[in-house]
């Protein structure tokens, strides 16, 4: 198990803390409860992500399957697995573009979807949410700019009305981060008139103006063209390598899996069945799926 | 038309100055309207949405001739609220045109992709902004051809004001019948005159669709003359 | 606010009188929109140019506008060109034909959703031009576009008030004289309005519902 992070489905996860109850089936809810009555905060350890107990459901369909994990500081993590392993849903749980059905949710010390009212815990204003959310940046795999706004005001509508930065000091960073992400001199055009490839290094700049904590990267290459792939995952890795943003991205790019994590994470049917360094992982997995699974796509 | 005499083209004239105001107002109205009930139906409240589709219900489900006898007759004597003709005219189009429209609005939020909304919500924009910023922004050229059906269908309804004895174009083409006696010609001019009046309507709509659709990095293809989209028709029941 | 229950009792029979002719009007006005937007849709599609062009300007003419004038255009001068109807006929061929510019459009976005090789297919098979609209072209672009008729006759069950201007005593014409004979105005009317209401919404919700089973 890599020391940073710490997750599991086997072991108990967060073992020696307040949270006893993880014994039993009860409702992670419940026990999160007791808990905060104690400490009168989510139990933490440093980390920035953590789930406890989240199950996510579509109709008859288990996605996430009572799901455990943590995410220190300034990780790199890559998810992967089959098509509908609940990869993806991860990403958009954190992201709150789903709720969980049941367990909880702490970004920074903070439930996700949750409040703490009167001791109880209570699904949380969408005031308390988008307060939390601020920590974090997502890239789509379709990109998903703003069709309506050139490709400056994209980078800046969200610093400015959501920040509440000037629209110069907007304009400013707006303008080095896209120097970073090397369309510098595209400020001016529409997404529209941009290659797939200069859309995502866009999109990338607007998650990035955010200065999230994290960020979560969603198939991002997915929907390229096969020779715009390697420019992008080549900004990511510099991005990796150069920024202390922690990183959850969703890929079948196994080499920049490789090159970029501190952890790689295999799930299927709503579960992890195997997680660990990159070099262990794909030099030497131990678990039978792992193995079809990562000699079907390297 | 030598029959006409130019005391009688005044009239006309005249006429479709009114024709032209109460489709100004109405459409100002029918668009508040559209917006309000439009974006209330998508709401995220299921008491607003109740409401707003109460609304739909009932004022497409009624005949506007039949709203505006009502506004004219009934208010007044049931409840003492008299409104001047033309103010009533306008009432009667602008809500039931208004909910027409209101479809219109709805459907074109609708169609913006689901993506949109999710780049939104990570950039941690209120709803808000969501909605003003990236939704009705792309929504809008959207909603321009239907838009331009709507406004035709609402100037062809005008002429029912005349009934109520509002000197628009179609009340002037009675009067100037009964002065000549002469129908033919009278009603050959009428018709040609909202033909007119449709035909410009329609050329300024196109304008304003391909201003929209530029100003969010769209090209229209110029086309040589304007020709309205059809295919999706305005009174009907419209539904999806 | 005054209501008066036994106003509308008294209104009724009439009421019933005027339903009756509405729903006359508009069975028949929408039996010939059927037909002539067929008619026009098929020209435009594959009939002589010569004839082509009239008709687009005529359909695109009659479209764009109103009704109402259109009927007073047909009860006015109809007589003056020797032909003289009967206020009920007038009133359908006017609905019948202004709304058959708008079934003519149906029509053709339902033939042009038949897909290409059904054309090539008939040509194939050999078959005539007529047989190839009427048992292969039409029987499939009709039944896409069912709804899309039906939402048109609720359109058009709204716009038969019109007709009483010409003369037809439907259920607006029954309300109007209902009120000026017995100053009953709020109730005639309300009732009069309620009855649309109370047609055109199950109708509206019948043409989703079979939009939901035709059009997939």
């Amino acid at each position: 198990m890599s020391a940073d992070s710490t997750l599991s489905k086997k072991s108990p996860p967060i073992a020696g803390t307040a949270s006893s109850g993880e014994t039993a089936a009860g409702s992670a809810t419940a026990q999160e409860t007791t808990a905060q009555e104690t400490t009168g905060a989510p139990v933490t350890q440093g980390e920035l992500i953590r789930f406890d107990h989240v199950t996510k459901r579509f109709g008859e369909n288990t996605v996430l399957d009572s799901l455990d994990f943590r995410v220190f500081p300034g990780k790199h993590v890559t998810l992967i697995g089959p098509s509908g392993s609940g990869k993806t849903t991860i990403l958009r749980l954190l992201m709150t573009l789903l709720k969980p059905d049941e367990g909880t949710i702490t970004v920074g010390g903070e439930y996700l979807n949750h409040e703490k009212k009167n001791g109880r815990l209570v699904p949380a204003s969408e005031k308390h949410i988008r307060e939390v959310r601020k920590n974090i940046g997502m890239v789509f795999q379709q990109f998903n700019l703003f069709p309506n706004m050139k490709v400056l005001r994209n980078v800046t509508e969200a610093p400015v009305q959501v920040l509440g930065l000037s629209r110069d000091e907007a304009d400013e960073r707006a303008r080095e981060l896209l120097e970073l992400v090397g369309l510098g001199d595209r400020c001016d055009a529409y997404p529209s008139q941009l290659s797939g490839g200069q859309q995502q290094r866009v999109a990338i700049a607007r998650a990035l103006a955010m200065r999230p904590k994290v960020l979560l990267l969603d198939e991002v290459t997915s929907a390229l063209d096969p020779e715009l792939v390697q420019g992008v995952l080549d900004l990511l890795r510099d991005i990796a390598h150069t920024t202390d943003v922690t990183m959850l991205c969703v890929t079948h790019e196994m080499g920049f899996a490789r090159d970029v994590s501190d952890c790689v994470m295999m799930f299927d049917q709503g579960k992890v069945i195997e997680f660990g360094h990159p070099d262990k992982m794909f030099s030497d997995p131990e678990n039978e799926r792992t193995k079809e699974f990562l000699s079907a796509v390297l | 038309m030598s029959e006409i005499s130019p005391g009688l083209w005044e009239l006309l004239l005249k006429g479709v100055w009114i024709t032209v105001q109460l489709t100004v107002y109405s459409a100002a109205l029918g668009a508040a309207v559209a917006f309000g009930v439009g974006l209330a139906r998508a709401h995220r409240l299921w008491i607003v949405r109740f409401v707003a589709g109460t609304y739909f219900e009932v004022f497409r489900g009624t005949s506007a001739l039949i709203l505006m006898f009502w506004i004219f007759f009934v208010l007044p004597l049931g409840f003492g609220w008299q409104l001047v003709p033309m103010w009533a005219a306008v009432l009667a189009l602008g809500l039931t045109y208004g909910a027409y429209g209101s479809e219109v609005v709805r459907g074109a939020v609708a169609a913006v992709a689901k993506g949109q909304r999710e780049a939104g919500i990570a950039l941690s924009f209120t709803p808000a902004q969501q909605l003003r910023k990236i939704v009705l922004p792309q929504a809008w050229p959207e909603m321009i051809p239907p838009f331009n059906n709507l406004l035709v269908e609402l100037l062809k309804g005008t002429a029912l004001v005349s009934i109520m004895g509002v000197a628009d174009i179609a009340f002037g083409a009675s009067l100037v019948r009964n002065a000549t006696g002469q129908s033919a010609p009278v009603y050959t001019v009428i018709l040609l005159m909202y033909f007119v009046l449709a035909a410009v309507l329609t050329r300024g709509m196109r304008v304003l669709e391909r201003r929209a659709k530029a100003g969010i990095g769209q090209k229209q293809p110029e086309r040589t003359f304007p020709r309205r989209s059809r295919e999706r028709v305005p009174v009907g029941g419209e539904s999806r | 606010m005054t209501w008066d229950w036994s106003a509308v009792a008294d209104f009724m029979p009439r009421f019933f009188e005027g339903l009756l002719v509405t729903l006359q009007a508009l069975v028949l006005g929408a039996l010939l929109a059927f037909a002539l937007g067929l008619v026009w849709a098929i020209v435009l599609r594959s009939g002589p140019k010569p004839v082509r062009w009239p008709v687009a300007a005529i359909t695109e003419f009659v479209r764009n506008t109103p009704l109402l004038v259109q009927l007073f255009f047909l009860y006015y001068v109809l007589p003056e060109w020797g032909i003289t109807l009967s206020a009920m006929v007038t009133g359908v061929i006017g609905l019948g034909l202004h709304y058959s510019t708008y079934t003519s459009e149906v029509y053709r976005a339902g033939i042009d959703g038949v897909p290409k090789g059904q054309w090539e297919a008939a040509t194939a098979l050999n078959l005539s031009r007529a047989r190839t609209w009427s048992s292969v072209i039409l029987p499939q672009a009709i039944r896409r576009v069912a709804p899309a008729l039906g939402n048109y006759v609720i359109a058009m069950l709204k716009d038969t008030p019109m007709i009483f201007v010409i003369g037809v005593m439907e259920m607006l014409g029954q309300a109007r004289q209902f009120a000026s004979e017995t100053f009953l105005t709020v109730e005639a009317f309300t009732v009069v309005g309620i009855a649309f209401i109370l047609i055109a919404y199950p109708a509206s919700v019948l043409m989703r519902a079979l939009e939901r089973r035709l059009v997939r």
